[in-house]
């Protein structure tokens, strides 16, 4: 069984967050962005929370989060692998990466470890095609990822 | 007969005044500014494909059908979002935008199930319909890749696959045949303002979510239908649909619910109701609907309906079935023996505000002509008396200033006794719709209501009143306007007498008034009234709405003329976007009082002492009509009890569950000898009633309905009376029986009677209502097409007439033994006593009366939330279920009335307004304890309901 990762919060703190940015104009996404920051996630109660002290539904908000992939509902692992899926990447051999990825860190792509010690993600171009198949690990950026390197991410992250 | 089709322009109708000419396949079309190319096409005859447009709501751009190429300019633009240009040339069919059109269609079908044939929107699909526009012949991508479609995709179970929810109880939504194209949630967001539905995800993962990913039931969604009616696929679809079929005609006519008076077409099969869709064309709703009118109809087929006439001697016995002729013999001679024994005085009527104008003509017109009296009443003795009383005294009609459609151009609403978003839920949305452009909102209730705060709209001002102090806030709110000079000057010399405004003016400047003053009995901030006061006083066009909570008090008259006062103080009255709007309850309330129902009035609201009015009726009719008025209500129940009031004939009103302190109301008809009800149902009234004739409903006559705005709208039947008869031939059938000699044969020969009686009626007929679909009195000479505005370049009275309004504190006060303030309202999905919507899948939404209660109050009484509380006042007591919230004040207490159970009546008093009578519903001192369960009374009465509904089925006939 996965472990419960769903962070501990109180409805005050989220209010707290609105209240630190509602004076932007189009404050929702920053608001996301600090729940995130904070809570590791976006929790799904926090939803109607950040809706009723913005006067928006609960549906609006689950909208605007929703279409955003790197807005999550459950924390991630404590480290975070991004393989970039786009069409160069593919072309310098993506899909073998892609595979061996998952087959070595048992996940699929959106899923995190069962000991929580890692998050897989496909995206959709880091902007480093001249170096596919590129990935992204704890927010650097990695060019030219074989297998070897996957393994070694591997090694580093199950530490 | 044929199924109404309405064009769909594709994009909202501008209202430039600018007009632009441009040509569309070679063809010259003149369009406002702002109109889109698609609407503009439309205008020509030509439809552009299209799949996410529609008119209802603004234009998207999202599906790609509607791509035209205008010369001079590059690409392919979406005709829904190019508005038009002088001399533009569009063509709307070319190689190129057919070879597109047929690409994005076969991507749709792509991601689409091909089970037409069995599908429920076969036959009103748009894509099907699109499909078949862009001659789509083949699918060249096959179903084996990733879709929406199937449950399972080879032998694994298909992930994007979602069921279908079929948690509302009205309508499906069945995901696997959704096409994304956001027509639900806009009209969710732009036409109903609840903003219940989004898109979740992107790209391929996008599916239309409820809430956050919930079911209809559980999410927001008030169940309007506005989805449904946008969806263009079956991904919406009414259950009815799918049960039934498709209709094949369809009749247009008028909801039988409040008194917004929505226009809908009910779409038939042979005599079988398919479903009510709103009507575009409508006047009063612009083709928005509520969860009660568009599904809320079941009723008219629920098995409680009584369909053959009953009799019996006593109320101890069981109703016996008889024949219409035995019913009806044994009522005239009960009627006539009694006018023989206790006098012509003995008897009288009860006109209901749910039926037609011309139903309610005929029941007071059996009582002038007939019974030979004056004793006729109607429900709106219990609700907009006051309203007839205030207005009619200050601008000189009793009726609102506007239609409907002049909120579109209100730049401050208050908003007062009133709870549009449940009450009046179109007008809400139409409401909502205009605070969402900017509008601002000042919000005078006790309770905070959805208005004070809901998605997208909020109140600038809440003024949290205790309950019963309106006058004192209004007139707190008019002594901000005369002491800081906001008042409009000009409009008041002109329109107004100088001098009654100059007592009026003195009288509200004393600081005794001031909002600092009041304060400590208003419980309302001086800083609030005063911002409310400028704001209003300041803002542009202000325009009032009100309810109940105006009119159902000890000062419901003076509250009214103080809304006069304060509307003619800024000017605020005569052009669109301002004026004095009540919100009427129910469908025909104005139209029953302007029919003549009040003991005082003959038709058009002229005084029964005026010999000249009672000339006309009298050389009509060929009768005497006495000058005396005749009895109210709660007179008709006092002169019962003190033995000289003998019998009543009640059509379609349930006066025991409606009307104040219960016990008085059985007391009076328990003293009667012939109680006459005449209704659908065997109501609580009817539990004390000696003769039953069942009625028929909206759907089974011919008529019109006056709804709020003064606006006269057909009823049209579109089934046979399941009871036999419509109700105006049971009303002519009585009176014959009783030795008249009515003969009409169609209600249009009623409208004609009125029409010639009545003066504000003057022009209306069925031709006029045919060929215009709806008209506002006044209409005759000087307004042959009605009137949507009133007292435009004066009043009616002549001047318009300030009247003092000296604040009386009621005498039902909260003291050691009731410290609680009671006040009642109701919700969305109920209506009224409930007798049709408790009887219809709405109580999915309410199925109990709940009584709201702070938590500070319920704390101190060791109150949970749900558990049973006594509620008790100087008149009774009931019980009901706590629901503790802050929506209410501390010290004051708020329930609904929907349920005959919960017996809200028991504890309401007769204390009522001074000028009316209207009871004082809205403000009872009370106790609340905690409690097992039911009261005595309740159980009591819950037995002796079940007693007196005892039937004896007629024998077959041999």
């Amino acid at each position: 069984m996965a472990l419960d990762l769903s962070p501990d919060f109180s409805d005050d703190r989220i209010e707290a967050i609105v209240d630190e940015f509602s004076n932007l104009e189009g404050p929702l996404l920053p608001i996301l962005h600090a729940v995130q920051e904070e809570l590791g996630c976006v929790p799904r109660e926090a939803l109607p929370v950040i809706a009723g002290k913005l006067n928006l539904s609960r549906a609006e908000v689950h909208g605007v989060m929703s279409f955003y992939h790197d807005f999550r509902e459950q924390p991630a692992g404590r480290h975070s692998v991004k393989i970039c899926r786009a069409e160069a990447c593919q072309s310098m051999g993506g899909d073998r990466i892609a595979e061996h990825a998952k087959g070595r860190f048992k996940v699929d792509f959106g899923e995190t470890a069962p000991d929580g010690s890692v998050t897989l993600e496909a995206v959709y171009c880091l902007g480093l095609c001249a170096c596919a198949p590129a990935a992204m690990v704890d927010g650097k950026v990695v060019g030219r990822i074989d297998e070897a390197r996957i393994d070694a991410i591997a090694a580093e992250v199950r530490l | 007969m044929r199924l109404i089709q309405e064009t769909d322009f594709g994009t909202p109708a501008s209202r430039a005044e600018k007009m632009i000419t441009l040509s569309v396949d070679g063809f010259d079309v003149t369009v406002p500014e702002g109109t889109s190319v698609m609407r503009a096409s439309m205008e020509a005859g030509i439809k552009v494909p299209k799949l996410c447009a529609t008119d209802m709501v603004d234009s998207f751009g999202s599906c790609r059908m509607c791509l035209v190429e205008i010369e001079g300019r590059r690409g392919t633009p979406a005709s829904c979002t190019t508005p038009v240009t002088e001399g533009m040339v569009v063509h709307t069919q070319t190689e190129q935008l057919k070879s597109l059109r047929r690409g994005v269609m076969e991507l749709y079908i792509s991601d689409h199930p091909l089970d037409c044939l069995t599908c429920a929107a076969n036959g009103d699909c748009e894509l099907q319909d699109v499909a078949g526009e862009v001659g789509l012949r083949d699918v060249r991508y096959g179903y084996e890749g990733d879709s929406h479609v199937t449950a399972r995709s080879g032998d694994q179970p298909n992930m994007r696959w979602m069921p279908k929810d079929e948690s509302n109880p009205y309508f499906t939504y069945d995901p696997s045949k959704c096409i994304v194209c956001s027509r639900c949630v806009r009209a969710c967001e732009e036409v109903q303002g609840t903003f219940a539905l989004t898109i979740e995800g992107r790209g391929f993962d996008s599916r239309v979510s409820p809430g956050m990913h919930e079911d209809f039931l559980s999410s927001e969604c008030v169940s309007c239908g506005a989805c449904v009616q946008a969806c263009p696929t079956a991904t919406l679809t009414e259950k009815s649909v799918i049960e039934i079929g498709q209709p094949e005609h369809s009749v247009v006519t008028t909801c039988a619910y409040c008194g917004v008076g929505c226009s809908f077409k009910a779409e038939m099969r042979g005599e079988e109701l398919v479903r009510m869709v709103p009507y575009k064309d409508g006047k009063a709703n612009r083709g928005h609907s509520c969860v009660k009118g568009r599904f809320a109809w079941g009723y008219a087929n629920h098995q409680d309906r009584i369909l053959n006439p009953m009799i019996r001697d006593t109320i101890d016995e069981p109703w016996r079935e008889v024949s219409w002729e035995e019913a009806l013999s044994f009522t005239a001679n009960r009627l006539k023996n009694l006018q023989k024994d206790y006098g012509k005085e003995s008897v009288g009527v009860i006109t209901s505000s749910r039926c037609t104008n011309e139903e309610t003509f005929l029941v007071q017109k059996l009582t002038r002509a007939v019974f030979g009296n004056n004793n006729t009443d109607t429900c709106a003795r219990v609700c907009h008396s006051p309203t007839g009383y205030g207005l009619g005294q200050a601008f000189g009609t009793s009726a609102g200033t506007q239609d409907f459609d002049s909120v579109e151009q209100t730049d401050v609403v208050i908003v007062i006794g009133a709870n549009p978003t449940d009450g009046h839920p179109v007008f809400g949305s139409r409401l909502k719709k205009r605070l969402r452009e900017g509008a601002e909102l000042i919000v005078i209730d006790p309770r905070r209501i959805d208005l004070v705060r809901t998605p997208h709209v909020a109140a600038a001002h809440h003024l949290p009143l205790k309950p019963g102090t309106n006058v004192a806030v209004l007139t707190a709110l008019a002594h901000v306007i005369v002491t800081e000079g906001l008042m409009d000057e000009a409009f008041i010399r002109e329109r107004c007498d100088w001098d009654e405004f100059q007592d009026y003016a003195a009288f509200v400047a004393d600081p005794r008034n001031s909002p600092e003053a009041t304060e400590a009995m208003t419980g309302v901030p001086a800083a609030e009234i005063r911002g409310a006061a400028r704001l209003y006083a300041t803002g542009g066009n202000g325009a009032i709405y009100y309810g109940l909570g105006v009119t159902e008090h000890s000062q419901g008259s003076t509250t009214v003329m103080a809304i006069a006062n304060l509307a003619m103080l800024t000017g605020n009255i005569g052009r669109p976007g301002v004026g004095v709007n009540p919100l009427r309850g129910q469908n025909n309330v104005q139209g029953s009082c302007d029919m003549g129902s009040f003991p005082h009035e003959l038709p058009g609201y002229r005084h029964v002492s005026k010999p000249e009015v009672r000339d006309i009726f009298e050389s009509l009719w060929g009768v005497t009509i006495s000058s005396e008025p005749g009895l109210r209500i709660p007179n008709m129940l006092d002169a019962a009890v003190d033995g000289t009031f003998k019998g009543i004939y009640i059509q379609g009103e349930d006066i025991l569950q409606s009307d104040p302190d219960t016990k008085h109301v059985a007391a009076g008809l328990a003293a009667m000898e012939c109680v006459i009800v005449h209704d659908l149902f065997l109501n609580e009234t009817a539990n004390y009633a000696h003769v039953f004739l069942p009625g028929s409903t909206f759907l089974e006559k011919d008529g019109t309905f006056t709804n709020a705005e003064r606006r006269i709208n057909r009823v049209r039947k579109v089934m046979s009376p399941k009871n036999g008869y419509a109700d105006w031939e049971i009303t002519q059938m009585l009176a014959n029986a009783m030795g008249a000699n009515w003969t009409y044969t169609h209600p249009s020969q009623v409208m004609d009677e009125i029409a010639a009686t009545t003066p504000s009626f003057a022009g209306v007929n069925y031709d006029l209502l045919e060929e215009k679909g709806s008209v506002q009195w006044p209409c005759n000479d000087a307004n042959p097409e009605g009137s949507p505005v009133m007292h435009v370049d004066g009043f009616v009275r002549g001047k318009g007439k300030f009247i003092v309004t000296e604040y009386v504190a009621t005498d039902e006060k909260s003291g050691p033994r009731f410290p609680l303030l009671l006040t009642t309202g109701r919700i969305l999905s109920q209506y009224n006593v409930g007798a049709q919507t408790r009887r219809t899948a709405n109580v999915m939404w309410h199925d109990e009366d709940r009584l709201e209660i702070h938590p500070h109050d319920a704390e101190q009484r060791g109150i949970r939330d749900g558990d049973y509380v006594r509620l008790a006042s100087r008149s009774g007591e009931t019980s009901l279920r706590a629901l503790i919230t802050d929506r209410v004040a501390p010290g004051v207490v708020y329930t609904t009335f929907h349920h005959p159970g919960t017996q809200a009546n028991v504890i309401t008093t007769d204390f009522s307004d001074w000028a009316t009578n209207c009871p004082e519903y809205k403000v009872t001192a009370v106790q609340v304890t905690p409690s097992n369960g039911p009261t005595e009374w309740q159980v009591e009465y819950e037995e002796q309901a079940k007693q007196s509904r005892r039937i004896l089925h007629a024998e077959p006939a041999e």
